[in-house]
């Protein structure tokens, strides 16, 4: 059992959470009117070995967001904060569409 | 094997009700099920997995491989139960498993004959190759085989007990209670540490419970326990065992709370699961005694050398009178004296050539005979062992000399020690091989959070045990931040010699020609020879993964407890590498076989999740409700009325609603507050339609998409205020939206100044549908509720039963219809206020079962339609996409896939006959060959009062063109075929003119 250190709950276990989703993809904004970077942004994952940012959601407690650096070959959690807080990598969709 | 009349850890005032296979076995309080057995004279305990060979209690352990019964009975019988961890109880009752027609005569024991045929592989081999483009050979054979090679059998009654769970956080987990882990719990308490110390044994003292009675070691281990009793910052937890180690400091324990009574006493549980937060841990969980290998060494009266010291000093059980004691390592000195001195006459045979006198001594002043540089051949004899064959043997265990025989009723084998690195090796992988102990042991680290000590670090003496128990008790409390003194080591005492010192690498006997002589085990529970091992190694297997698997050694309940490190060892012979260079499996959990009612703790039936009650739950239970789940709601299915049945009552419920007035609750529908000053741009993005032009005191129904273009849910969305929306979402897809809208509002649109809440529980619904709605309410409430003052998707505060109340005007059931909001803690007061007013206007409630006909009747669609497959375009919801606006999902909605016109569209099903359609049928047209998928299928279904018939609703291919075109729907499941027409789904009043009355 991981257990992460919410920032407003503080260390919880993770039957409070639920996975979201991969943190290195961002959102395209609203008026973005291709098709690629939204592809991009709901299909292409890259299945990175080690450390990775991933979103996961204090279900049962605070109900926040929060970005949680976790290895995928250890099981190691690292850092964890509010999404709300995150500065993330641009993704490649968006590097790709710059 | 025979009781002594003196000596042990036992009450001989306190004998207790024993049974095994109806024979009744002279156990003492103190006892185990497999002590009760060797006192009872019992040798033959079970037959084997494979070859249904005799098997006998070989351990005193939690690795003991043979000695598997069936405990209890009734509910709470039990397969596979080891006879040496079953602590005798008054009452208790068991029997041989894995025998037919009896244990004595069992007429599987074919199977030994036929073991050539029944090698490595031999499942692989026989059911492929010939047989492999059909798998019927293997079906036809599958169910002899599964009923010959087996284990116990599981009951299929209820289990009485129960099981529960629990929570703890300690600064130090001191796993094990022997020498070291006591030694180790000693210094991390008195230094101020929050120490747990579990041990799975019922009392604590290790090994040193197998030393003679009256012992140094005795009174050390009473004098420790006293100061730990003392400490109110340790916990003693005694029957528990540490069955895992996870990510995250977190351990799994299982305390047998009730498994040494007949039955759980005073409401306690039967088992309880600990999850441990340690902060520390010290793996002082010893060691397992190695076996020998030679021909015939899984034979009853074959023993671990510590067994069998285990059972004479800690049972007073003398397992054999003529003793043979093979060893290639010191620690059998002892169990040779101990065993002499009992009485038994004892040979012991060392594989090695040279011992040093002391060593020797040992055993000799004790009245043995120390025979050096031999090995046990053979051990012979039909049920029980009666001859041990032995030879001289050099380095590597071949025998250079002729053979002799001794008589004996007792082989005492040991191969040395295997550390129980099960824990560590769970978290963090492969254990690094030790030469000098020629085990695994966990590697050097400080900063590792499982620390080994005493034996299970591969200590050389018992001063070493202590004092590195001790230092790692000090460096775990420091670890954890306590820095207070730990005081002084206990006084040491002396013991034997161990096993390190002088260990041989000599594992296995062989003959002249290098072969052992006769069946020669390495895996005594799945029955794995180490010809079976060699014939992997010519099939070329060299990976020890492949090896465990092909040969499925190390995969018994046992987890190859006493097999792996031989089979390991024959590995790297045959290879020519060094043991470290064969590589290890890696341990998984659980250590020890784990009921499944400690896992599920409490978790199972109506607890397996929470029930979810509407705030008028009981008033429907009163009423006579039939209650149906909803996701994770319960809510009423029907009212039936005298006599009825389902289709009865809610026939009856949608037609009365169409006819005259009903109530239904719906407050399981999501609720969220939708507030701030971006609320509206906030809605905007959710939902498909626009939200912008909204007014204070309307509502709007919207339909909301995934990110993938998909739709996801539907509702109604009503702006109380400026900045203060209420958004309705179906009830099971609340949590997946509130979520979405959560992470939408935390990470990509950071910018809205919104805030999303859910109201779910805050809020009950109730739907008022029917012509005679608006009187009703009219005359209940003080609201003005005419066509003029509130016109659809309106809504107004009012007071019922002087409670405030909304209603809003809407329909589902396309009828003029409206739903009263009110505070929960209100809901039943509304309810029952407008049920008693209803009198007068002939209400009736109606369940889900009705208002689902009604709205198939009406064409909406509901969770079968939004079932994550189905587009806007698939469901005609369409039109309610605003072209103006981008929403989530709507730039994906339109990949082509997904704009293919063939796709099934939603279309209206009028079934002929009297038979309704079962959702799910497949879709075919009216002639041709009824193959694959079909051009469609059935979602929902209902007779529709209103029309006379079965209706249903479909997804069709090509649906919008086909209309009047006659289809059959065709249930494969249930072998039916029935002729529809396809029609719009919009079957009743599709103009709306009802509703909007």
């Amino acid at each position: 059992m991981i257990r992460i250190k919410c920032p407003i709950c503080g260390l919880r276990n993770e039957t409070e959470f639920t996975y979201g989703e991969d943190a290195n993809v961002n959102r395209p904004s609203m008026d973005e009117q291709g098709v690629q970077p939204w592809v991009d942004f709901v299909f292409n994952r890259d299945n990175p070995r080690g450390w990775h940012k991933e979103y996961w959601h204090h279900v049962q407690g605070c109900r926040q967001w929060v970005v949680l650096e976790r290895n995928t070959l250890t099981h190691e959690i690292g850092n964890c904060e509010l999404a709300r807080d995150a500065k993330l990598p641009p993704s490649q969709a968006s590097e790709a569409a710059e | 094997m025979k009781r002594l009349a003196t000596g042990g850890r036992i009450d001989r005032s306190k004998p207790l009700t024993v049974s095994f296979d109806g024979k009744s076995l002279p156990a003492l309080q103190g006892d185990t099920l497999s002590a009760a057995m060797l006192a009872g004279g019992v040798s033959l305990v079970a037959r084997s997995f494979k070859y249904h060979r005799p098997r006998g209690v070989f351990s005193a352990g939690v690795e003991e491989p043979g000695a598997m019964v069936h405990l209890r009975d009734g509910g709470r019988h039990e397969p596979n139960a080891r006879a040496t961890v079953i602590e005798a109880f008054d009452g208790l009752v068991s029997s041989s498993q894995n025998a037919w027609p009896n244990l004595n005569f069992d007429v599987g024991a074919v199977n030994n004959w036929a073991s050539p045929f029944l090698s490595a592989g031999f499942y692989y081999k026989t059911f492929i190759g010939p047989f492999k483009h059909s798998t019927k050979f293997w079906m036809m054979c599958e169910t002899f085989i599964r009923r010959a090679a087996g284990m116990g059998r599981a009951t299929h009654q209820t289990d009485p007990d129960t099981y529960e769970k629990r929570n703890a956080f300690f600064d130090v987990l001191v796993i094990g209670g022997g020498v070291a882990g006591l030694s180790a719990t000693l210094s991390a308490g008195r230094m101020g540490a929050q120490v747990m110390l579990v041990e799975q044994d019922f009392d604590l003292g290790g090994a040193v419970l197998s030393d003679p009675v009256g012992s140094e070691s005795e009174s050390w281990v009473s004098v420790v326990r006293d100061e730990l009793l003392a400490m109110e910052n340790v916990r003693l937890l005694t029957r528990t065992t540490a069955i895992g180690a996870y990510d995250g400091d977190t351990y799994a324990l299982v305390e047998r709370v009730s498994d040494h009574l007949k039955a759980p006493q005073n409401h306690q549980v039967r088992q309880r699961y600990w999850l441990v937060h340690a902060k520390r841990v010290i793996m002082a969980t010893g060691a397992i005694e190695r076996p020998l290998v030679f021909g015939g060494n899984d034979k009853p009266g074959v023993m671990l050398a510590g067994a069998a010291r285990s059972y004479l000093n800690r049972h007073a059980i003398l397992a054999g009178q003529n003793v043979v004691v093979a060893t290639n390592n010191n620690s059998a000195y002892e169990v040779a004296a101990d065993l002499s001195q009992a009485g038994a006459s004892v040979q012991l045979v060392d594989m090695r050539v040279s011992v040093a006198d002391s060593t020797q001594a040992i055993a000799r002043a004790a009245g043995a005979t120390v025979v050096l540089g031999h090995g046990v051949l053979e051990a012979k004899g039909v049920k029980a062992v009666n001859r041990a064959i032995i030879a001289p043997v050099d380095v590597s265990g071949r025998a250079i000399g002729p053979a002799k025989t001794l008589k004996t009723d007792l082989i005492a084998i040991s191969g040395g020690w295997a550390p129980a690195v099960h824990l560590w090796s769970q978290r963090f992988g492969k254990p690094v091989h030790d030469k000098a102990s020629a085990g695994f042991v966990a590697p050097d680290n400080p900063d590792c959070p499982i620390q080994a000590a005493g034996t299970t670090a591969a200590a050389a003496s018992l001063d070493e045990v202590l004092t590195q128990g001790f230092n790692q008790g000090v460096a775990a409390a420091q670890a954890a931040g306590f820095t207070g003194d730990a005081g002084e080591i206990p006084v040491t005492f002396d013991t034997g010699p161990f096993w390190q010192a002088g260990l041989s690498p000599a594992w296995a006997t062989f003959n002249a020609k290098g072969k052992c002589q006769g069946k020669a085990f390495v895996d005594f529970q799945h029955d794995v020879k180490i010809n079976d091992i060699d014939q992997a190694h010519l099939e070329g297997y060299v990976s020890v993964e492949h090896l465990k698997r092909y040969t499925t050694l190390g995969m018994a309940t046992d987890q190859g407890k006493l097999a792996n490190i031989n089979a390991l060892s024959r590995m790297a012979e045959l290879r020519g590498l060094e043991i470290p260079e064969v590589g290890t499996t890696t341990f998984r959990p659980p250590f020890t076989p784990t009921s499944i009612g400690s896992i599920v703790g409490h978790e199972h039936g109506r607890h397996f999740r929470p029930t979810r009650l509407s705030p008028i739950h009981h008033w429907h239970v009163e009423n006579g409700a039939k209650m149906t789940e909803a996701g994770a709601w319960m809510r009423p299915w029907y009212y039936p009325e005298t006599g009825e049945d389902l289709r009865a009552a809610y026939v009856r419920e949608a037609a009365h609603v169409r006819g005259h007035v009903g109530m239904v609750d719906v407050s399981t529908l999501g609720k969220i507050a939708v507030q701030g000053p971006d609320a509206a741009e906030f809605l905007n993005r959710m939902y498909v339609n626009g939200w912008k032009t909204l007014a204070v005191g309307r509502l709007r129904y919207g339909v909301m998409l995934r990110e993938d273009g998909f739709v996801m849910d539907d509702g109604a969305t009503a702006r109380l205020g400026e900045h203060d929306y209420f958004m309705s979402t179906t009830t099971v897809n609340a949590a997946k939206v509130l979520a979405l809208a959560e992470h939408l509002l935390q990470t990509a649109w950071k910018d809205l100044r919104v805030h999303v809440t859910t109201v779910t529980d805050q809020w009950a619904a109730i739907a008022v549908a029917g012509p005679k709605s608006r009187a009703l309410l009219s005359a209940v409430s003080d609201a003005d509720l005419s066509r003029e003052a509130l016109p659809s998707n309106h809504f107004t505060k009012a007071s019922i039963g002087s409670v405030e109340v909304r209603i809003h005007r809407m329909s589902y059931s396309g009828e003029l219809a409206y739903e009263v909001y009110t505070p929960s803690g209100f809901g039943r007061h509304v309810w029952e206020t407008i049920h008693a007013a209803g009198k007068a206007h002939n209400l009736r409630p109606y369940g889900t079962e009705s208002m689902g006909a009604l709205r198939i009747e009406k064409g909406h669609v509901a969770g079968p339609e939004l079932e994550g497959r189905t587009t806007m375009k698939d469901l005609g919801l369409e039109g309610f996409a605003s072209s103006k606006k981008p929403f989530v999902g709507s730039v994906l909605r339109k990949r082509p896939v997904l704009e293919d016109p063939e796709r099934p569209i939603l279309v209206g099903l009028e079934i002929e006959g009297e038979k309704g359609a079962k959702p799910g049928s497949l879709l075919f047209p009216a002639d041709g060959e009824a193959k694959g998928h079909g051009d469609g299928w059935v979602s929902s279904t209902t007779w529709s009062p209103a029309l006379g018939c079965n209706i249903a609703m479909g997804l069709l291919k090509n649906g919008k063109s086909r209309k009047g075109e006659t289809i059959r729907v065709i249930n494969f499941v249930g072998g039916e075929t029935l002729t529809a027409k396809v029609v719009s789904h919009h079957f009743f009043d599709p103009k709306g003119e009802r509703q909007n009355a």
